[in-house]
């Protein structure tokens, strides 16, 4: 009985001791900067081919 | 309906017979203005049309670029003025922060990034959605700041240099480190309820003691880091307290953790009793977390403040009798000789030696209208030169201007304002010294009837007081509130303003800027001949072409470019108007250059003529209109049973004609600052709580005396700096909702209080008798908490 919750509360710490230093990796690197830009910016379809100006570049690539 | 009728662009109305469009995704879409046209053909042009699909919200109105403005982008190449705000990242690398003006939702920023990010020789661009500001990196061999700051402006957006090394770096330190505290305190929590969980069911169904003892060993393993670094905030703002003796929130807070905590390291020592570490972690957690929720509010507001301070580029262009030559302003001594040109701002107060023009010195005496200078004229720092070059004799710089001496009136004005002490910590100190005695009465008390239970009770007294809730419920309101205004362009940037915003009684309006756009739109037109309206407008503003009178842009505003009719040898007269010719014909466009008699101008409103050489062709009227919302807002404030008031430093007539449009009776004009500032000490000396509305210099005094104020965010800096709100927006009718969201966050903020205090009224005294059990003290604790910020979070 004892021994398994050893187990399981070591195996917690090392989860515990992983999370933190994730976030701390994280934190460090700016994730956190800017809440609000990222689930804009997803929706902007800055790759449509369909875009008169990129339809315009891809076709010069083509002509090379 | 309205889309038919609205511009593509910017949703304005559509001026009637105005032809302007531009062809946006294979449609042909209407547009307002000339100005609206070129932003939204070049944001076409540069494969942006993207732009149009995702925005969520209306830009401003376009404007074209001025040649005279982008003479002034061009002194931010200097190497001086660049000193302050450009960083050199690499070889030829240099990397500036600019702030972006004019965005108004996700797609505007993702309209200047990929713009610029075509521009060649831009090497990143890194726009930040909530503080509105790029970072720009760029190769000095390949394009230079002005250019990519006209290539903004092309955009419809104005860019600024923003100097970082200031503030941004500590805040950026400090967000980071609580932001750490909170993930400590979050993993912590989470492990320690669990644990809880498993050591209350324990205690329910039984559990064998070892294994009691391994779960709280291990619980208080991971308590250790939330109260030795996560929770150290509270110690330090509890401590400082403390020394100035002068017990806030905090002080109970750190007696509550650290008398957990004790109690239950203790009790964990011994084997016996209850531990609270799960209450602990879940203390400081909520504490934490809407620490940085308020502090997030917080920073941006301090963010979007900051965005409003520009950093203009003070250069003067001095004549020496070595010929001209650009210094910084801060060299500039008195007796030098200054060259102003059309456009440029007076860096200096001075005496007119050469030139003649108008000036616009408007931000001042809140006037509209030019004032014509000839030598011997003064002119004043801050008021902008109109139509020809002036040559001038430094008089006064610096501390002595006349811009300087508003300062100072302001200051004295900001400091005379009645400081409000924050009615939580006012209540905290009283709690602090309540709860220590009561805790020493049920001690004693129980120590008198059963010595063994005595420290868990007082224990539990501890812990289920809730400091917490009352602690919060001040902070959680104002931030939430905080960010939805902002959100809706309005910004709070004193602390008090929404408390004050609540009781406010009395709202007075400046004229000039606020309750009008700000610059003359063309009114009316009047054909004096033959011709019809649109004729005389196609050809008044063929001779426009030339000028860079800000008299010109409304008549550009009218007719598309490609209706303009060429125009030989045009000629500009400096304050008087333009002349050219026409189909053979010489025609002349102004307010007194003209062949023929015009008769007397009419108050409120710049009359301009057009003529040929023997017989006057139209009158036009230029004059600054209400702004839009204007008439809203004034039925919205009735309503809400303000008494509303237009104080205004332009003539009497002019006042009184725009207060009958909008229905307001108390229109006073020709005041000077000095007369507004006696005026709304007037009224608050009747017992009126004011709220003043301006934009200019000239407002800066009574904005600071009023019990609040509000600064439109297009008006001037001093305005800005010196008012509780500003209107980032533009939008007045946001005005009428503030006021709305103010009484709003009163009554939440005093729900908070009464909740806090009934709670801990009720629970105290069953701790006290030894009735609450330690998990219903835990729940009970987050329960108070979490009720107080879901009741803020209300105030949307």
């Amino acid at each position: 009985m004892t021994s398994i919750l050893f187990f399981l509360l070591g195996l917690t710490l090392l989860f515990v001791l992983m999370i933190g230093l994730g976030i701390f990796w994280a934190i460090k690197n700016g994730q956190f900067e800017d809440m609000e830009g990222p689930a804009q910016r997803i929706l902007m379809d800055d790759d449509d081919p369909l875009l008169p100006g990129r339809r315009d570049a891809d076709a010069l690539k083509n002509e090379r | 309906m309205t889309q038919a009728a609205s511009c593509y662009h910017c949703g304005q109305p559509l001026v009637p017979d105005a032809a302007f469009s531009v062809l946006i995704a294979a449609q042909v879409q209407p547009m307002c203005c000339r100005g609206c046209q070129a932003v939204a053909q070049a944001i076409v042009d540069n494969g942006l049309g993207e732009y149009y699909k995702s925005r969520t919200a209306l830009p401003e109105r376009g404007q074209e670029v001025l040649p005279a403005e982008l003479d002034q982008l061009r002194l931010y190449d200097h190497p001086k003025i660049q000193q302050s705000f450009v960083r050199d990242t690499g070889e030829h690398l240099k990397q500036a922060v600019l702030i972006l003006e004019g965005i108004t939702c996700a797609a505007c920023v993702w309209l200047n990034e990929r713009h610029l990010m075509q521009l060649p020789g831009v090497k990143s661009v890194q726009v930040n959605y909530a503080s509105h500001r790029a970072r720009v990196t760029w190769d000095a061999r390949e394009i230079t700041l002005s250019k990519i700051l006209a290539e903004i402006q092309q955009l419809g957006y104005h860019a600024h240099p923003y100097n970082a090394q200031r503030a941004a770096n500590s805040r950026e330190q400090q967000r980071k480190k609580d932001l750490r505290r909170l993930a400590i305190a979050g993993i912590a929590a989470a492990q320690v309820m669990m644990l809880a969980v498993a050591l209350y069911a324990g205690g329910w169904y039984g559990m064998e003691a070892g294994t009691v003892q391994l779960l709280r060993w291990f619980s208080f393993a991971l308590t250790v880091p939330v109260l030795v670094y996560a929770a150290r905030p509270f110690y330090a703002a509890a401590w400082s307290a403390l020394k100035i003796r002068r017990p806030n929130m905090d002080v109970p807070v750190v007696i509550a953790l650290l008398a957990a905590f004790a109690g239950s390291v203790a009790n964990t020592v011994w084997g016996q009793g209850h531990v609270y570490y799960d209450a602990i972690n879940m203390f400081v957690l909520f504490l934490l977390g809407t620490r940085l929720l308020e502090q997030g509010a917080r920073e941006r507001s301090v963010e979007a403040a900051e965005n409003l301070l520009k950093l203009a580029p003070a250069m003067a262009t001095r004549v020496t009798a070595h010929g001209q030559q650009l210094v910084p302003v801060l060299e500039l001594v008195p007796g030098d000789r200054l060259l102003v040109k059309p456009g440029e701002t007076f860096p200096a107060d001075g005496m007119v030696e050469a030139g003649i023009s108008g000036v616009d010195e408007a931000l001042l005496t809140g006037e509209s209208r030019l004032v014509a200078k000839q030598p011997g004229a003064a002119v004043i720092a801050g008021s902008i030169n109109i139509d020809g070059p002036l040559t001038l004799s430094v008089t006064g710089i610096g501390e002595n201007t006349v811009l300087a001496g508003i300062v100072r009136m302001l200051d004295q004005a900001l400091a005379q304002k009645p400081r409000l002490a924050q009615l939580a910590d006012r209540i905290a100190g009283q709690f602090t010294w309540a709860l220590l005695a009561l805790t020493a009465l049920v001690g004693l008390a129980w120590w008198w009837f059963d010595p063994a239970r005595a420290f868990d009770s007082v224990l539990a007294v501890l812990v289920v007081t809730c400091p917490c809730a009352l602690s919060l419920g001040a902070p959680a309101a104002l931030a939430a509130a905080g960010s939805h205004l902002l959100a809706r362009g309005v910004l709070i940037t004193r602390g008090h303003a929404l408390e004050t915003l609540a009781r406010v009684d009395h709202v007075v309006f400046d004229k000039t800027g606020t309750l009008t756009y700000g610059k003359p739109l063309l009114a009316a037109t009047h054909p004096l001949a033959e011709w019809d309206a649109r004729q005389c407008l196609r050809w008044a503003a063929s001779l426009e072409q030339a000028s860079e009178h800000p008299l010109a842009a409304p008549f550009l505003a009218q007719i598309a470019p490609e209706d303009l009719l060429p125009v030989t040898d045009a000629r500009n007269e400096p304050g008087q108007g333009v002349s050219g010719i026409i189909d053979g014909r010489r025609y002349f466009i102004g307010r007194t250059a003209l062949p023929v008699q015009a008769d007397a101008a009419e108050t409120g409103a710049t009359q301009v003529w057009l003529a040929d050489e023997t017989r006057l062709l139209a009158k036009f009227v230029l004059a600054d209109t209400l702004r839009s919302d204007a008439k809203p807002l004034i039925d919205a404030l009735k309503a809400q049973g303000l008494r509303l008031s237009i104080f205004s430093g332009d003539d009497a007539a002019t006042v009184r004609h725009i207060g009958e449009q909008l229905g307001i009776d108390d229109c006073r004009g020709g005041l000077k600052p000095a007369d507004k500032l006696a005026a709304v000490r007037a009224l608050q000396a009747a017992g009126g709580v004011v709220m003043m509305l301006g934009d200019g210099v000239n407002d800066a005094p009574v904005l600071g005396a009023a019990q609040v104020s509000l600064a439109m965010g297009g008006g001037t800096q001093v305005a800005r700096a010196s008012s509780d709100i500003v209107l980032l927006s533009e939008r007045l009718i946001e005005v009428a909702h503030a006021l709305v969201l103010s009484r709003r966050t009163m009554r939440v903020m005093r729900q908070n209080f009464a909740w806090a205090i009934a709670y801990n009224l009720i629970a105290v005294p069953l701790a006290a008798v030894g009735w609450v059990s330690p998990w219903l003290a835990a729940l009970g604790m987050s329960a108070s908490s979490l009720i107080v910020v879901a009741n803020a979070l209300r105030l949307k």
